[in-house]
């Protein structure tokens, strides 16, 4: 019988305006919604007061998506380097000496001991350098991180292996992300969003930001700071380095690092009080301030050669022992360039290089055009829909017209508890869904008019109409949802928006379409005793 | 108040009769798109091919695109492609990728940026470079290929193996004339156009798993009926839901072409063929098809081999 009991009156009702309920916030602008949060009066619990809003995307509110990349050749070399000066100091420490020398191979280092009882020292040692990859903690134990190899004519090779490269890549970007979300931090930027993406990758999402110029000069330095001195005519551990004084012509520069980056704890731009030049004043750790001040001693009247990414950037000559475990960056240096510095030297230095695999910056017009004409579209399909519905099915119309707004009502209230992001896609979603939301009603209405045509009464025709419907409008929207579900999964971004609403837009048609059209006709029927179909 | 009705009452329409137009028309497209994407290619956008696209706006109102046109040309960065759009002095840019890898993208926005920001307000920039683009291909066509085997077992579970097989390819029919479209029309074809495609792809067996499920009840109901009758007896009983929602879902979308601005209307324009298309194939192409595949092979099949054995 068409009937619907009170308590399943209620119970829709009640669900429906929750819901819609929930997407009041999100009609909001962020100054009401405070406004209507502060308003509320304090012994009313949290969590009934529906706050959680949409969020819109980068492609309706502007703003910059930067995806970076570890430079995992440079985070190799690097290692490459350390597992070097590593093996240098074993070497010394055990008195052993490689024949050549230590050479660099691929994905590794090796060196020539044709001594057996050398190797046997030499071995162990070595061996330390392997740590076990994976969290032991959590017992998951794949191997070693590096591999060693030796021969029978004494050729020892030390290499990464994959798993060892994979779980330093994987470090990398951690450390990477908090480098960055330092740096941006330091820029002032308002709610940067900075997430991993993949295994070496991070996406950096800032809100409002119309030229990411400065920002992609930020991360596209390592921040690696070193203080070196600047080699003595015959010197021979050195690296000859471009220095940006001279226009980048290349200069030699010791191998020894003095004091680097990690041994400061502030760095301040400001003004130099003699010559009113942009400087870098920087502060010294304990030991960064006893290794550089007897530097200095030692070397009085020499030329410090001060390094940023294998830069040399300034060149100060020492006139006075440095003790007092501060100084300053001086150079032909912009303003800007002495910001970015500083912010650089506060930040710490990143693990390896960031490359800039994918920009997409909106300018804010472009996004407050969007959302305006998807406003236009919006009405202007829901218009369309509304009319030829009640033209075509009258009150039965109506109904599903009713129906067609709280869905659409209701796939806001659900984007604000998910706080989804509303993308320009996103919206085409739900106009599209204006569109599709109503087949749901007609193929129901269809079938009624078909059984009460057959010969059926109106209750029964409806009945019938609903029940048989039913298993048609569970596989259309089945197959709908299977290309939306796959499309989140592989989309990202604007695209993923699109599949969200398309989503959700099905499971709420099954509640409006069914439920909430079948209760109104019930209600309808039970008040009017129609003795025909309206359409 | 009289209401509106697009299909009559109880009609008793020959559908099946369009297949003698219809299966070589849709070859013959079939087999034209197949050679226009292999002479003249899909127009594919910066996400899969990589490059990066500006979209400028004239300060002024006024956009010279000649003068763009031959300022950016003159910048190195290769075959650049400046179109105007709309009406406010909108122009967008497109530069191929450039040599040197994922770093050697930025040089062009900050060129870019350089020269034109005078005049110009920079309302959209994108860059991709090669590795994210080829990643992109890689994750579109997977989820092509992805939902066609999915809808595959979908059918597989939902329907007899005859039905499954007439509605996917109804559905793979639907892709290639979508393509086409693109092909044709010069859509840009990037991660959207991917959006879209799925979208057709669920709203094409939508069509016919309407049908279709008419046409189940039906054989429940007359056992005897021949194969074309019973197919046509499907599609009457089920056309004014059909033409309903196609109108309602081109009606959406056609507000989305008229309104939804530049940015999505291409998306909207393709959704919109696809539409047609996938109403066009569900009654031309899937349901008389199974004249073909053989309505009832399944059951035949079972009825002397299984149950008439029992039963004698």
């Amino acid at each position: 019988m068409l009937r619907f009991s009170r308590s399943k009156i209620i119970a829709t009702v009640g669900i429906i305006l929750i819901g819609l309920l929930l997407a009041v916030p999100s009609m909001m602008s962020r100054e009401q919604r405070q406004a209507y949060l502060n308003a509320i009066p304090g012994w009313v619990p949290s969590w009934l007061v529906p706050s959680r809003a949409i969020v819109l995307g980068l492609d309706l509110q502007g703003g910059s998506h930067v995806l970076l990349e570890v430079d995992n050749q440079d985070l190799l070399r690097g290692q490459i380097t350390l597992l070097r000066d590593d093996v240098r100091r074993i070497l010394r420490d055990t008195r052993v000496s490689s024949q050549n020398g230590i050479q660099t191979v691929q994905r590794g280092v090796q060196i020539r001991v044709p001594d057996a009882a050398d190797r046997d020292r030499l071995l162990p040692r070595l061996r330390e350098l392997s740590q076990p990859t994976g969290n032991a903690m959590l017992g998951q134990t794949g191997g070693n991180t590096i591999e060693i190899n030796t021969n029978p004519d004494g050729v020892i090779t030390l290499t990464y292996t994959e798993a060892g490269i994979s779980e330093r890549v994987r470090r990398a970007v951690d450390q990477s992300i908090e480098v960055v979300r330092r740096r941006i931090d330091a820029t002032g930027t308002t709610e940067p969003s900075i997430q991993r993406q993949g295994a070496d990758r991070v996406l950096v999402q800032v809100p409002g930001l119309q030229d990411p110029q400065q920002l992609k000069a930020l991360l596209g330095e390592t921040g690696n700071l070193e203080f070196r001195l600047l080699a003595q005519q015959g010197a021979t551990d050195v690296d000859l380095l471009p220095m940006d004084d001279q226009g980048g012509q290349r200069v030699p520069v010791e191998r020894r690092v003095i004091a680097e980056g990690g041994d400061l704890t502030d760095a301040q731009p400001a003004f130099d009080t003699q010559t009113n030049q942009p400087i870098v004043n920087f502060r010294f750790n304990i030991r960064g301030a006893q290794r550089f001040g007897q530097a200095t001693t030692e070397n009085l009247g020499r030329q410090l050669a001060i390094v940023l990414d294998n830069r040399v950037i300034s060149a100060p000559t020492i006139q006075s022992p440095i003790t007092g475990g501060s100084g300053q960056i001086s150079g032909s240096f912009t303003v800007e360039q002495v910001n970015n510095l500083a912010v650089l030297l506060r930040s710490g230095a990143l693990p390896a290089k960031l490359t800039i695999v994918e920009e997409r910056t909106v300018g804010p017009g472009l996004g407050r055009d969007s959302i305006e004409a998807g406003k236009m579209a919006t009405y202007v399909a829901a218009i369309f829909v509304i009319i030829f519905m009640f033209a075509t099915y009258g009150l039965f119309g109506l109904f599903a017209n009713i129906a067609l707004l709280v869905h659409v009502g209701l796939i806001f209230g659900l984007m604000s508890v998910l706080e989804a992001t509303l993308t320009l896609p996103g919206i085409a979603g739900i106009v599209l869904t204006i569109g599709t939301a109503v087949d749901s009603n007609v193929l129901i209405y269809e079938r009624i008019r078909e059984e009460v045509r057959s010969g059926r009464s109106i209750v029964s025709g409806i009945q019938a109409g609903f029940d048989r419907a039913f298993a048609t409008i569970v596989d259309s929207n089945s197959t709908m949802a299977i290309a939306a579900v796959i499309l989140f999964f592989l989309g990202s971004g604007p695209v993923r928006g699109f599949a969200v609403v398309f989503i959700l837009g099905i499971l709420t048609t099954v509640l409006t379409a069914v439920t909430l059209t079948r209760m109104m006709i019930a209600l309808w029927y039970h008040w009017m005793r129609p003795k025909a179909l309206p359409f | 108040m009289r209401l509106v009705r697009l299909w009559p009452e109880n009609s008793h329409f020959d559908f099946m009769r369009f297949r003698r137009w219809s299966f070589p028309l849709s070859a013959v497209i079939s087999i034209l798109t197949a050679l226009m994407l292999v002479t003249i290619g899909l127009n594919f956008g910066i996400d899969f091919r990589g490059g990066t696209l500006m979209e400028i706006q004239a300060k002024s109102g006024q956009a010279n695109v000649a003068q763009i046109r031959q300022t950016a040309e003159g910048f190195g960065f290769g075959d650049v492609e400046v179109q105007e759009f709309g009406t406010a002095g909108e122009v967008s840019l497109r530069f191929p990728i450039q040599p040197g890898g994922e770093a050697g993208q930025t040089a062009v926005v900050q060129k870019a940026r350089d020269t034109f920001s005078a005049e110009y307000d920079f309302r959209r920039v994108e860059t991709v470079g090669p590795r994210v683009s080829g990643e992109l291909v890689q994750s579109g066509t997977i989820g092509v290929v992805l939902s066609v085997i999915a809808v595959l077992f979908y059918l597989w579970f939902r329907f007899e193996r005859e039905l499954a097989m007439a509605s996917i390819i109804g559905t793979l029919h639907d892709i290639v004339l979508t393509i086409g479209f693109f092909v044709i029309t010069r859509h840009e074809f990037n991660m959207t156009s991917i959006a879209a495609i799925l979208t057709i792809v669920g709203y094409s067996l939508n069509e016919t798993v309407v049908v279709f499920d008419r046409t189940r009840e039906l054989m429940r109901r007359y056992k005897t009926m021949p194969a074309e009758e019973l197919l046509n007896l499907s599609i009457n009983n089920t056309m004014s839901r059909t033409i309903m929602t196609a109108t309602t879902t081109a009606l959406s979308l056609l507000a989305l072409v008229l309104f939804g601005g530049q940015a999505i209307q291409g998306f909207a324009q393709v959704m919109l063929f696809g539409v047609v298309i996938c109403t066009y194939s569900a009654i031309c192409i899937s349901t008389p098809m199974l004249i073909y595949i053989g309505l009832r092979g399944s059951e035949a099949a079972k009825v002397p081999e299984g149950r008439a054995a029992a039963a004698e």
